[in-house]
């Protein structure tokens, strides 16, 4: 049941309890109680807009920086990863396998702001060996959403 | 004697047109379709094919084709890859043992391959039994087949369901052909594996052929799909017919298949080689992407069907329309009849004052008469708001 709520809210966060209900052969009451009770759990983070920047004419500023650091003993990834994290312009950050240990994903308003967060917060932690920072160009689809949406209307209105 | 020639024929000869295919009537939903295609804006639930746009691994698998330079024609039966990979699909999943050279045949959609099965069996004024409502091409491609079509009505308070005694009482000695399509469009009926070993015990007591049309069976929401092909004795006398439209939203590339014994499929194949010579071969490799690598689509596809037929299932009851709960397929087919309208008005009037679609139940034989289908093959927004408005139109609301 929650395995398929959760995919549901994932399609859509802003579906009625009323609707999810009726796919999930529920009542809107339970589901409510176990949407409040994923959020309780922090299984469900946040609600949010997945925005095209284009179309709503923000030029945000977009990079992704592989980081390669230094574990430490006792804390390993753990402590500088939750360090960088909590910077305001982090918006994900992974530890990863292969060439670079953490994968940061940041979002700033100009240029100079994201290479400024860069030369002197991110590359100057202690622990942070190096920093390869990419740009991001243009986006084609973000979060399982095509920026694009396939045409499909040819598709005929009555069919046997 | 001699005859005026105008007599011989039909009364109006000048027109060239055979008898038979007069005989024909226009398709109930050819003539709806007609009046929605020119109404703007509206939400249709009278879609027989899925919304989903084709997989993309398997798009991208017809392209590749191209561009390897896949334009020619393919062997008369398909090519064999394929063919040994339906062989393969229908034993694992349906329990059937094919052989790909001789016992599988690819055609243009499971509409030529049911053409194809009618006529390589039937003489003329053989009777094929078919249970109604039904697919609107069943009645006339036995027409055009030269057969003459049998319906045997089912019940909604039966779930839809074919049993075996009103089978029993449509059978004489013509019978040669027992069509049968569940999960069933347009009412969503399924049948048991109990109830068809019921049905196929009645087939090999009367000596009938069995030519299945399991287009629909992996959308499946209750228990697992049986084959009718797979029960004991039957796989002699049974035609199996499927194809890629409704699991894998393939239906512009029309492909299909048939799979039976070998004189069987070595008869509609002669049909086949000279009236289609083969059926497309991109369409052929797409086909053989799908069921290499489409499963988890199929699986994704199938759970969102099964959502929106329950909401529909809830929705409608709410509405206090009676309603079956489908077993498979992506058809609703509520009963109008407490509106007090018949199916074409009740259509008519929701297309002309809420703007939605819904097919007159009366297109699937007269006894879809009373019900209307709803396809839920539409985006579960578009349900929604097509649901307020049936509820406003039905005066429930």
């Amino acid at each position: 049941m929650d395995e398929a709520l959760l995919n549901l809210l994932e399609e859509n966060a802003l579906s009625a309890p009323e609707s999810l209900a009726a796919q999930l052969n529920s009542t809107p009451a339970e589901i409510k109680k176990r949407i409040g009770q994923l959020e309780k759990d922090r299984v469900i983070l946040a609600y949010k807009a997945i925005v095209d920047d284009e179309r709503a004419k923000r030029n945000h500023v977009k990079a992704v920086i592989e980081v390669r650091v230094t574990p430490e003993r006792e804390g390993g990834f753990d402590r500088l990863a939750h360090r960088i994290a909590q910077y305001r312009e982090v918006h994900s950050c992974f530890l990863m396998s292969g060439g670079f240990d953490l994968l940061v994903f940041i979002e700033g308003k100009t240029l100079q702001e994201v290479a400024g967060f860069v030369s002197e917060k991110l590359s100057t932690l202690p622990g942070v060996l190096s920093t390869a920072t990419h740009f991001n160009l243009k986006t084609y689809k973000q979060q399982g959403v095509l920026r694009e949406a396939i045409a499909h209307e040819e598709r005929l209105k009555v069919s046997p | 004697m001699h005859l005026p020639v105008s007599s011989v024929s039909s009364p109006s000869r000048s027109d060239f047109i055979a008898d038979h295919v007069r005989a024909i009537p226009r398709s109930g939903i050819r003539d709806f379709f007609e009046i929605v295609q020119s109404t703007p804006g509206v939400i249709s639930l009278g879609i027989g094919e899925p919304d989903f746009v084709t997989p993309w691994h398997i798009r991208e698998a017809a392209i590749y084709a191209l561009e390897r330079g896949k334009t020619g024609y393919t062997s008369n039966l398909g090519l064999l890859t394929l063919r040994e990979e339906i062989a393969r699909y229908a034993g694992e999943n349906y329990g059937l043992s094919y052989d790909p050279p001789t016992e599988v045949l690819i055609t243009v959609g499971v509409s030529e391959a049911l053409d194809l099965a009618l006529r390589a069996v039937l003489n003329p004024g053989d009777e094929v039994i078919y249970h109604e409502p039904c697919y609107v091409s069943y009645s006339p491609s036995i027409a055009l087949a030269h057969g003459r079509a049998v319906a045997v009505s089912t019940r909604e308070e039966d779930e839809f369901k074919l049993r075996p005694g009103p089978l029993r009482a449509a059978i004489t000695p013509r019978s040669k052909v027992l069509l049968l399509n569940f999960p069933t469009n347009p009412t969503g009926a399924a049948l048991s594996k109990t109830e068809l070993e019921e049905i196929a015990a009645v087939c090999r007591e009367h000596n009938l052929l069995v030519i299945t049309d399991e287009i629909y069976s992996e959308l499946s929401y209750s228990e697992p799909h049986t084959s009718i092909a797979s029960l004991p004795g039957m796989r002699e006398r049974t035609i199996f017919l499927h194809g890629f439209s409704k699991a894998f939203a393939m239906t512009g590339f029309r492909v299909g298949y048939a799979c039976a014994p070998a004189p069987l499929i070595d008869a509609m194949m002669r049909i086949h080689q000279y009236g289609i010579l083969c059926a497309p071969i991109v369409s052929q490799e797409a086909a053989l992407e799908a069921l290499r690598h489409g499963r988890n689509d199929m699986l994704e596809m199938r759970e969102q069907y099964r959502r929106r037929r329950n909401f529909l299932v809830h929705a409608f009851r709410n509405m206090g329309l009676p309603c079956f709960e489908p077993r498979g397929a992506f058809y609703l087919f509520p009963g109008i009849k407490p509106t007090g309208k018949s199916s074409q008005d009740f259509a008519l009037g929701l297309l002309k004052q809420e703007k939605v679609a819904v097919v007159p139940g009366s297109a699937f034989g007269p006894g879809g008469e009373g019900y209307v289908r709803c396809s839920y093959a539409t985006a579960l927004d578009q349900l929604e708001i097509a649901v307020e408005r049936i509820a406003r139109f039905a005066g429930t609301k």
